[in-house]
């Protein structure tokens, strides 16, 4: 069990399942961070999510190709962030309504073509090994790091400088603050919404690319774990700032990473409730960060989550 | 969420039976919920029929075997009313929350502890008191269990001010860990080596079918639930200040009501129904609680009580229709070669479809009352 790094290797597994399980998160929180800086909420990311996740492998196996799986994801999560997008510019219809449903048709849909796709061995999405200065082989499989978490991590970085100092991001957060402010100024508020939603899609369904091109890398009908709704309580927890929305995704992504980690050392017992720790965790978090009597700091104005 | 201020009671009344107005004026209003409710079954499966198109089977033969596998013949009606039973129960557990306007989502939680805990609850019972009795001390044990569930996301929205969707469905994703924890560990029974469970109930302690049916005990609790929940939301006070605070929650809070202790408490009765699905599900299907009680209930009931418009009466004939949905698809999958999921695909169709047409209320003449007043 112990391999010579003793104790060490909880940490260490800790670590390492942070950067791997976190990857999802970062890019679905994202997506669901822009979504509601434009004043609207997509709560069926977890549908876009795995439906991501099936056209992906789907396309992997039938290409070989990872890569144009993870456009054709992005494609398809797309559309779904349009249809999303799309009913909710008319009156009387509440968004979060519509994010469930979209959850459900999702799953269901990708379940459904999907199904051919099980047994076939995708490609998967390349790696970068960081870890060839040590010996240790741990070391190196924790530092053997996915492409997609350095776009994760550079596409924070890009957002949140974006948010503030360009164009778009000023008209997103115009749109998500006042729609009456919007019009006033010209902006065509559903339009920055439809996009701002096809574009949170097609960021989500990157994060169901991963999990089924690269970790855990597979396809079949359990893949997600509820990242996509997770990921609407984390973006809440960052105060839909993006770099915010990383961290908090490395925070998920350890307390994902605890119960293997502590069954690799040895620990079996209540292996079940350390599997419910990213729950709790969210649950803790969101009870901490919300407040009875006023708007969450940070909270786009027209959001009817926080209202 | 819309509560509407609809009492046949009062506009029948009013007209003295003298004139067909006030009548007319009832149907208006009632009519509009059903008409839109019917337009968007159709465009839904419209859309439906184009999707299986383009895969290339027909969607007359689809429909065809969904209607001989959900309501063809009397056995077949049996199995739909049968999968109707959890349904009302947790179409209730999303219904009632509306009408206070929060969106609960996680009943699927409360299913599967009102189940564990029912089954924990016979354990030290049986043999010892009469069945019926057993039922009952199942029933409070799932009903309190569910009840504490969902109405700790009741709770933490009104007093914390977290959103009850989220934190009831990640509740739902907890209580299914805490279900694997306790069917694997401390109340497993030794005898059941590839599915963990707990020990079964015997045969002579199972809640059994109704006298002349195949159908078990389950509905009847569903349906009176139903009933219960329909007086409590429509006739008692506490539910007209539900739907006055669903309405308006400063309004309410103005006129002094409690909303506090109306959402912790539409919350847990919502969230003891759920449990008490939980529970029929051990008691007249499973015999006990195992993984098997995770089995979708929670969310199906969602896009029941979505359609129902979460009006309580509407449950029954609307999770009696999607009863006979999910009971056709085994046939539809072993006829058409389609796989499992094609009921979802269609559920999913539906209920986006549903949620849409939402924007056809108000905006048809022939609907609004006023129009039958001034004739």
């Amino acid at each position: 069990m112990e391999n010579g790094i003793g104790l060490w290797g909880v940490p260490l597994a800790i670590f390492a399942g942070a950067i791997r399980v976190s990857t999802p998160f970062i890019f679905v929180s994202l997506g669901e961070t822009i979504t509601e800086r434009s004043g609207r909420i997509n709560l069926g990311l977890e549908g876009t999510l795995v439906f991501g996740a099936m056209t992906a492998y789907a396309v992997a196996v039938l290409t070989g190709s990872p890569t144009l799986g993870v456009l054709a994801a992005m494609a398809a999560g797309a559309v779904f962030g349009l249809i999303h997008g799309w009913i909710c510019k008319f009156p009387k219809v509440n968004d979060i309504a519509i994010g469930i449903a979209m959850m459900q048709f999702g799953l269901g849909m990708a379940f459904f073509l999907g199904k051919p796709f099980i047994q076939p061995v995708a490609p998967k999405l390349p790696s970068i090994p960081l870890g060839g200065w040590s010996s240790t082989p741990q070391v190196q499989a924790a530092l053997n790091i996915n492409v997609l978490f350095f776009i994760g991590a550079a596409l924070a970085l890009f957002l949140f400088w974006a948010f503030k100092n360009t164009r778009l991001g000023l008209i997103l957060r115009v749109v998500g603050d006042s729609t009456d402010a919007a019009r006033a100024m010209g902006i065509n508020p559903d339009r920055v919404r439809l996009l701002a939603t096809a574009v949170g899609g097609s960021l989500a369904a990157i994060g169901g690319a991963y999990l089924s091109l690269y970790y855990p890398g597979s396809w079949n009908e359990g893949i997600s774990s509820g990242q996509g709704l997770m990921a609407v309580a984390l973006v809440i927890f960052a105060r839909w700032n993006p770099i915010g929305c990383f961290l908090a995704a490395l925070l998920f992504g350890g307390a994902g990473a605890l119960g293997p980690a502590l069954q690799s050392v040895g620990v079996t017992q209540g292996y079940y409730l350390f599997y419910a720790a990213p729950y709790v965790l969210t649950l803790i978090i969101l009870i901490m960060t919300s407040s009875p009597t006023r708007s969450l700091a940070g909270a786009p104005g027209a959001l009817s989550l926080t209202k | 969420m819309t509560v509407e201020a609809n009492d046949p009671g009062l506009s029948i009344a009013a007209g003295n039976g003298a004139s067909l107005r006030p009548l007319l004026e009832w149907l208006a209003r009632r009519a509009e919920p059903v008409a839109i409710g019917l337009v968007a079954i159709l465009i839904g499966l419209a859309l439906f029929s184009i999707f299986i198109l383009v895969i290339g089977k027909s969607p007359v033969t689809l429909f065809q075997l969904m209607y001989t596998g959900g309501f063809g013949s009397w056995f077949s009606i049996q199995n739909s009313l049968s999968r109707a039973a959890p349904l009302l129960l947790t179409a209730l557990c999303v219904a009632l929350p509306a009408r206070l306007g929060l969106v609960i989502i996680g009943g699927e939680g409360a299913v599967v502890l009102g189940g564990v805990a029912a089954a924990a609850a016979a354990m030290p019972f049986v043999g010892v008191v009469a069945p019926i009795v057993l039922f009952v001390f199942m029933g409070i044990a799932a009903m309190v269990i569910g009840g504490l569930w969902i109405g700790l996301a009741g709770f933490l929205r009104h007093y914390r001010g977290v959103n009850e969707t989220i934190s009831s469905l990640l509740l739902a994703y907890i209580a299914i860990a805490l279900m694997n924890q306790f069917v694997e560990g401390p109340l497993r029974d030794p005898a059941s080596l590839n599915k963990p469970s707990t020990k079964p109930l015997p045969a002579d302690y199972m809640m059994g079918d109704i006298p002349g049916m195949d159908v078990h005990w389950g509905l009847v609790i569903g349906v009176i639930a139903c009933i219960v929940s329909w007086v409590l939301i429509e006739v008692t006070s506490y539910g007209f200040a539900a739907r006055i605070a669903g309405g308006n929650v400063r309004a309410a809070q103005i006129q002094g009501l409690p909303v506090g202790r109306l959402i912790v408490g539409f919350t847990a009765i919502a969230g003891g129904f759920a449990g008490l699905a939980g529970m029929i599900e051990v008691a007249a299907v499973q015999g006990s609680a195992n993984a098997s009680l995770a089995a979708g209930y929670g969310y199906t009931g969602i896009l029941v009580a979505f359609l129902a418009r979460h009006n309580p009466l509407a449950i029954i004939p609307v999770a009696v229709l999607l009863g006979g949905i999910d009971a056709s698809g085994g046939l539809i999958q072993r006829r058409m070669g389609l796989p499992d999921a094609t009921v979802l695909v269609l559920q999913g169709t539906l209920f986006i479809v549903i949620l849409f047409c939402e924007t056809f209320y108000g905006r048809f003449k022939i609907f609004n009352p006023d129009l039958w007043k001034r004739n």
